[in-house]
């Protein structure tokens, strides 16, 4: 449909009293895309959060340029939020876009040129740049409906700079809420929520700029009642839990504090900078610092200073930062000074795709580092995990007197979701140091030859002197590079992980324990995946899937699960050669990350599909990597 | 942020500590090693200011020199090359009540670390910064430094070095917050002991290059000064440090007031003359252990803010 004819039938509809259409629907998904600047993502993430907060399963993501000020309407300038809102609880970020509300027909284009919208998609476009006094801009308006029309969306022309030029003067900076205000009246948002959420959002600028932004929104609303002709119902279900909702970095900051920690070193990286954003406005009054060192590798010594001084500290990063910080992992680990860091994963290799995700630093993280440097690896696969993830790694990295990473990525960082509001325990919290005197004959390693644990001595502790260092050393911290020695301590800094591995549960599995087709994964595709086993399950295939939280030391008895499968694959974020591909051979095969490592620890053949969209994994297209994979013969119920 | 021992609750400290009491291993360095003497001087400052082994803590990177706090029985940290620095902003900063020393070579804080020698100068923190200076690479046998001097031949660099040499005090007094900068030799051991009790007290980052004799790799670069006392021009000040009894050997004194910036610059100058004592010192800089002082909280203080705080992200 073209845009001109959609003009005309929104013109006549202004005069329409009739009710809307109430379409009911268990989940949608809808889009805000405006050039940089324009505020998409303060109305999406707005939006985001009314909805959770009326009790909508909610995902968001966010659509980010990768300037800070790209040249306005093109495609290489949209912003903006996809939300996918259900009845119940949304796991992921799904499939295709149903709705799209678009500041201006460029930034749609890069939306539509990354199939990122449904063949019937609905859009809601600015309307101004049809008529634009400019030829060149109605030029590019026409060419771009063309391309447009390859596809049978619906187009729904929103006078946006027409309506609120006639409350505000600067449309560029009032358009984002005029577009909440027609969404809000499209998907039946409480509108009292919606004005606590702008009060709450602007209360630090005045009175003023409140009741401005709430015109604005009113104004959309208003407008939308009178000339929209549908509206979408996806009801609230009331949680029976008290709910929080936020973004994963928010929750890894809230973790952080959750668990004790007092101090975060960190230099900026997206996208794990917000990290320190989130603590940087609070965590002093919990007798937090942010420290923000001068690089990479100053921020994660800062942290090791602090923990061998007694303060269980945190440095939090990204792909090129963790590169950097690969020396005093190294020196955390061969001193036994206990540390977390978090890795909020990136696209790479290099700079690659600064603030778009990848699940593509396991392998460094696991076995990066220069000589053998036992340490644990943990990834969260939700916003909730995030929170909890920072407690679980402090308390291991004290208790066994190691290094603990915590990968999340790109997609966890910036997508929010509501979760269960966590029971704060302060058994959560740091031991208080312990400065007692140390006995005579104490030894700052001394190592248990069953587990490898040893007490740790802090500074302040009388009797417990010693130089902790990189070089091979005895129980007592003094260099030793007598054959035995060295067997023996790397056998100790190595055994602690399989200590910890003891008391790790199995994995459970995803649907039933045996089948056709195991999926596993790690990390922020757990919901996408188990969605895709689901609606793979509803057409009769015997699929099921596994998430692994722990990663190194991996959790116990995947080897016997893995038995009860005709076929297990792992699905990922990160580069695999796809077999059939020129010189591509099973031996040539470089395969996904979770592939090598299960292939090389439990001598299955794990297969891998992987993809590196810059983007999360669509469930529909985990499902079709199933159908694809199953095994041929395989049976179907 | 200590919690109370024994020794921080009112109960009186009646031990007495003699220099062997803060000697540990037997150092491994070379006869004729001019660390030797640095390490006695340090050993020295403990001993007069009767530092508790238990609440001092050396820091070090990788060198010759780094070998440091191996020979002490204090705490130490014995870290990574060029990043000593980062290690003893994490000590000190999360634990202002300890005494913090770090002991660096040339090329560990010049060249590898020298992003965070800067750096670590703007911080301010309360710390003993010793940059032990033998103007050669030791430990890896004789490369050339970022303060080797020109025409120096080493192993990487046979025809001599090609570029003049860094000059570590100059650099120092170029950077915001510097705070105490000092230069002293370890063949005039009361002027390195009196300098680094003057570091000591000083109520910041007090950095002092010490000229280090490496009787193997560049025993010549020092040998005149060494020899002939007239090469070397002390600094005096009623405010500076004030080393009269050197027998009489050291005659070239010149009166400085280490708060005259502009001059501490100008007596950085590479000139005909070594120039030891104090050039600079200001103890007006806020420290930044004190910049970031927080008050701490028990564990159900903090939940209790903590879900004021999550009652923001309420549903």
């Amino acid at each position: 449909m073209s845009a001109n004819a959609t003009t005309s039938a929104t013109k006549t509809s202004r005069t329409r009293a009739k009710k809307p259409r109430v379409i009911k629907a268990s989940q949608h998904i809808l889009e805000v895309v405006s050039d940089s600047g324009e505020g998409a993502q303060k109305c999406g993430q707005s939006f985001g959060l009314i909805s959770a907060k009326m009790g909508n399963g909610v995902w968001t993501v966010e659509i980010i340029p990768a300037e800070i000020q790209p040249p306005v309407r093109t495609p290489g300038s949209a912003s903006g939020v996809r939300i996918r809102l259900g009845e119940d609880k949304i796991t992921n970020w799904g499939d295709e876009t149903n709705l799209v509300i678009a500041f201006n027909e460029q930034v749609l284009l890069s939306r539509h040129r990354l199939d990122a919208l449904a063949d019937n998609a609905t859009i809601l476009i600015e309307s101004a740049w049809e008529t634009h006094e400019d030829p060149s801009v109605r030029q590019a308006w026409t060419t771009a409906m063309e391309e447009l029309s390859t596809k049978s969306y619906r187009f729904i022309n929103v006078p946006m700079e027409e309506q609120t030029l006639t409350i505000t003067d600067n449309p560029r900076r009032g358009k984002n809420m005029f577009a909440l205000g027609v969404l809000s009246w499209i998907y039946k948002r409480d509108m009292d929520k919606v004005r606590a959420q702008i009060t709450d959002q602007f209360v630090k600028k005045g009175d003023e700029v409140v009741k401005a932004n709430i015109d604005l929104v009113e104004l959309g609303e208003t407008w939308a009642s009178k000339n929209i002709e549908f509206r979408i119902d996806v009801k609230p279900t009331a949680p029976e839990q008290e709910m929080v909702v936020m973004n994963g970095n928010q929750a890894t900051a809230m973790g952080a504090i959750a668990s004790g920690m007092e101090l975060c070193s960190m230099y900026p990286i997206t996208p794990a900078t917000s990290v320190s954003h989130s603590l940087g406005d609070i965590f002093e009054t919990f007798g937090g610092i942010v420290h923000q060192a001068e690089d990479e590798i100053a921020a994660i010594g800062v942290a090791i200073g602090a923990s061998f001084a007694g303060n269980v500290a945190f440095t939090v990063t990204s792909g090129p930062g963790m590169a950097l910080k690969t020396e005093f992992i190294g020196l955390a680990v061969m001193t036994e000074t206990p540390l977390v860091i978090v890795d909020v994963q990136r696209g790479g290799p290099s700079t690659g795709l600064p603030t778009k995700v990848e699940q593509a630093d396991l392998l460094a993280a696991i076995f990066g580092q220069p000589g053998d440097v036992p340490h644990v690896v943990m990834a969260p696969s939700t916003i909730e995990d995030c929170f909890h993830a920072v407690i679980t790694a402090r308390r291991i990295a004290e208790t066994f007197r190691c290094v603990v990473m915590v990968l999340t990525d790109a997609n966890l960082a910036t997508g929010v979701q509501p979760f269960v509001r966590p029971a704060l325990d302060t058994r959560w919290h740091a031991a208080p140091l312990n400065l007692e005197p140390v006995g005579d004959n104490a030894s700052p390693y001394d190592w248990n030859n069953d587990t490898g644990l040893s007490q740790r001595f802090i500074p302040g502790q009388p009797g417990g002197m010693f130089t902790a260092t990189g070089l091979a050393h005895d129980k007592n911290s003094k260099v030793d590079y007598s054959p035995d020695n060295n067997e023996k301590t790397m056998a100790m800094r190595s055994r602690k992980i399989a200590v910890l591995q003891s008391t790790l549960k199995p994995p459970t599995v995803h649907g039933e324990d045996d089948g056709d087709i195991l999926v596993v994964g790690w990390g922020s595709t757990k919901g996408a995946i188990e969605e895709a086993v689901d609606r793979a399950n509803e057409t009769g295939l015997r699929a099921s899937s596994l998430h692994l939280t722990f990663l190194s030391p991996l959790e116990p008895g995947l080897k016997g699960i893995f038995s009860r499968f005709k076929k297990v694959m792992t699905v990922e974020i990160n580069y695999s050669d796809r077999v059939g591909d020129p010189y591509i051979t099973d031996e040539s095969r470089r395969r996904g990350q979770l592939s090598w490592l299960l292939r090389a620890s439990t001598l299955a053949d794990v297969d891998c599909w992987t993809r590196v969209p810059g983007q999360p994994l669509r469930p529909g297209a985990i499902l079709d990597a199933i159908v694809k994979n199953i095994p041929i013969g395989a049976t179907h119920d | 942020m200590t919690d109370c021992s024994l020794l921080t609750c009112g109960v009186e400290d009646e031990r007495t500590f003699e220099m062997d009491d803060y000697a540990d291993a037997m150092p491994r360095w070379c006869p004729g090693c001019g660390d030797h003497a640095v390490l006695t001087a340090v050993e020295r400052v403990l001993e007069k200011e009767q530092l508790r082994p238990e609440q001092t803590v050396f820091v070090s990177g990788i060198g010759c020199s780094s070998r440091f706090p191996h020979y002490l029985d204090t705490y130490g940290f014995h870290g990574l090359h060029g990043r000593a620095l980062p290690l003893a902003t994490g000590v000190k900063l999360s634990r202002p009540d300890l005494n913090v020393f770090v002991v660096m070579g040339d090329g560990d804080c010049t060249s590898i670390g020298a992003g965070h020698w800067l750096h670590a100068l703007r911080y301010n923190m309360r710390m003993v910064v010793l940059m032990l200076d033998n103007e050669v690479y030791g430990l890896t046998k004789k490369q050339t430094s970022p303060t080797t001097p020109l025409g120096f031949p080493t192993n990487t660099q046979p025809r001599g070095s090609y570029l003049p040499p860094l000059n570590p005090i100059s650099v120092m007094l170029g950077m915001t917050n510097a705070s105490f900068i000092a230069q002293t030799a370890d063949w005039v051991p009361a002027h390195l002991f009196e300098t680094i009790e003057a570091a000591f007290h000083h109520d910041g980052f007090a950095f002092i290059r010490v000229l280090q004799r490496c009787p193997v790799f560049s025993a010549n670069i020092f040998e005149r000064a060494v020899k002939s006392p007239d090469l070397t021009e002390l600094l005096v000040d009623d405010q500076g440090i004030n080393v009269t009894n050197l027998g009489g050997l050291y005659k070239n004194l010149l009166r400085h007031d280490p708060s005259d910036l502009d001059r501490a610059r100008w007596l950085a100058e590479p000139s005909d003359k070594i120039r030891l004592g104090l050039f600079y010192q200001n103890q007006a800089h806020p420290k930044y252990e004190e910049t970031r002082k927080v008050k701490h909280h028990t564990p159900a203080e903090k939940i209790a803010l903590l879900n004021t705080e999550l009652d923001r992200y309420a549903v």
